[in-house]
């Protein structure tokens, strides 16, 4: 059998409502073995919803949904033997020491992980006798890794993990998300982070208003929507736009006060700073910028992920 | 141990560990029952009752006192707050459905329920020397059908309470008029006969009357069972039609 291409995860058509509310419209993608996989939109763009009704939690009103080749819905409790799923804002018991949860949600599955050992991996060995409530953000967020990986899952479903983090705490647990891929683990990733986003997955689905926009890796949406770079100085002395637009590599010039910002193809540095050298205008604090995946957002969209 | 197990220590644990829960479940009814009897007078017997001293009264009132503490003070207020916090949530991502939750909690909800009777019921006959229940069946019947039309009363107020807050304020609200009548400021026996027949439809006025019976020697009056019965079912199906698991 074929195991680097298989799909754990199928999703064709799903749609789900709330009422007269539309969540989730019209959502397909397959998540292969293996791979990060990230669910990319806006707060209110129908992620959660979309990964609730793959965990099971929520039924779908249409569409069909396999993981790991069972029903969500029919094989639940099978399902949820195999699956670990990190929900958003999921507090616990303000008392429970850390390893008292541990070794609680390990008695909850047929074939656990060493809790212990999975304690020690993700750096919260010196907790295991601290109460949930006198954790720190990052410390409760790794709990939350650490229980949903307790059944020795063969997915994990991470939603918003990283939300509410501080920077650092938030690179750190970056890295354990990666460590968790490495141990054989597919993860399905929500988030509305474009750093985390880029910087996390294998391959992306950007959901706006209940539907996928796009499905690449972060590279290839980059480079779907734009192939433009963009060239940001500030003269030293004069300029007259005139000199840049007449270059065939330029395809747009703008000024932000005494900035210029000059847009255009592959070779657009090279044919500025020749015309600057040219005239003798030292160009300063002269920047190149490539498109991102906040940009290819806003050309998929049309608008910015934070609005 | 299986999960059902470890749910049930957990629940244990976190009982133990809330030392304001602990205080007013274990420890406040047998308190009041000490305090009561060391007063001179409630120790004599009284013609206004019937031959009976008021520490007899009150022994059987401070059984009540612990169904209620348990039922109505703490129950809605922590299965409220295990909803707000997501707890029944996150357990819903698990293999345990979060229903065994509530169930660990009623277990956990009826030892330490059981536990606090004995005490009360123990301190009433070893240093007050009030009788044990003459009619024990009696007693034992009415007693789980107390505790099981309040614990419904109490799952009902969790799950209609939108957070823990309102949870623990409704579960209060409705502890002092129903404590009232089951006589903890005046026993039954010494209101007007309008409040008592009032009381003897309020879930801890007929449990307080079916134990009072039982404790003097006869079987509860199947009339003051059927109402804890009623509120059993009527509180326990509206409990599980509208709870909410987040």
């Amino acid at each position: 059998m074929d195991t680097t291409s298989q799909a754990v995860i199928e999703v064709e058509h799903l749609h789900k409502r709330y009422g007269r509310t539309v969540a989730v419209d019209d959502v397909s993608f397959t998540v292969e073995r293996g791979e990060i996989f990230g669910i990319l939109g806006p707060n209110g763009a129908g992620k959660t919803t979309t990964v609730e009704c793959l965990e099971g939690i929520r039924k779908p009103d249409g569409g069909t949904l396999r993981v790991l080749g069972l029903d969500p819905r029919r094989d639940r409790k099978e399902l949820r033997q195999r699956i670990g799923v990190q929900l958003q804002e999921a507090q616990l018991y303000e008392k429970i020491k850390l390893g008292e949860a541990m070794q609680l949600f390990s008695s909850f599955y047929r074939d656990p992980a060493d809790w212990r050992r999975l304690v020690d991996e993700l750096g919260l060995a010196d907790k295991r006798d601290t109460a949930f409530q006198k954790l720190s953000g990052g410390q409760k967020q790794r709990l939350s890794i650490a229980l949903a990986l307790v059944g020795n899952p063969q997915i994990a479903i991470l939603d918003e993990l990283t939300t509410g983090l501080d920077p650092q705490a938030r690179r750190d647990t970056w890295e354990l998300i990666e460590q968790v891929r490495d141990r054989g683990v597919t993860v399905v990733l929500v988030t509305h982070f474009m750093e985390e986003a880029e910087r996390l997955c294998d391959r992306l689905a950007v959901i706006d208003s209940g539907r996928v926009v796009a499905i690449d890796t972060p590279g290839g949406l980059v480079a779907r929507v734009t192939t433009e770079q963009r060239v940001r100085f500030r003269p030293a002395a004069p300029l007259d736009d005139r000199l840049l637009t007449q270059l065939p590599d330029v395809t747009g010039v703008t000024r932000h006060g005494n900035q210029v910002v000059v847009t255009g193809g592959r070779d657009l540095l090279q044919a500025v700073t020749s015309v600057l050298a040219r005239h003798q205008i030292v160009a300063n604090d002269l920047r190149v910028e490539q498109a991102s995946l906040d940009d290819a957002f806003v050309a998929l969209t049309g608008r910015n992920i934070d609005n | 141990m299986n999960s059902s197990g470890k749910l049930i220590l957990n629940e244990t644990r976190m009982f133990l560990r809330e030392p304001v829960g602990v205080f007013f479940a274990l420890a406040f009814p047998s308190i009041l029952v000490v305090i009561l009897g060391c007063v001179k007078s409630f120790r004599s017997p009284s013609a206004d009752l019937g031959g009976l001293r008021v520490i007899d009264l009150y022994v059987t009132i401070a059984v009540t006192l612990v169904v209620a503490m348990i039922a109505l003070a703490s129950l809605p207020s922590i299965l409220a707050s295990y909803r707000e916090k997501g707890v029944l949530r996150r357990l819903g991502t698990t293999p345990v459905h979060p229903a065994m939750l509530l169930v660990a909690h009623l277990v956990v909800s009826l030892a330490a329920g059981l536990v606090s009777v004995i005490l009360v019921m123990g301190i009433g006959r070893v240093v007050f020397d009030v009788p044990l229940p003459r009619q024990l069946g009696g007693f034992v019947i009415a007693l789980v059908l107390a505790a099981a039309a309040l614990l419904a009363i109490g799952l009902f107020v969790a799950a209609i309470a939108p957070n823990a807050k309102a949870g623990n304020a409704i579960g209060v609200i409705l502890f002092f008029p129903l404590m009232f009548f089951a006589g903890l400021w005046a026993p039954r026996e010494s209101m007007p006969p309008l409040l008592r027949h009032i009381g003897d439809y309020t879930p801890l006025g007929a449990g307080e009357h079916a134990l009072h019976e039982a404790t003097m020697g006869s079987w509860p009056h199947a009339g003051t069972l059927g109402v804890l019965a009623a509120y059993l079912v009527v509180f326990g199906l509206a409990a599980a039609r509208l709870f909410r698991w987040e």
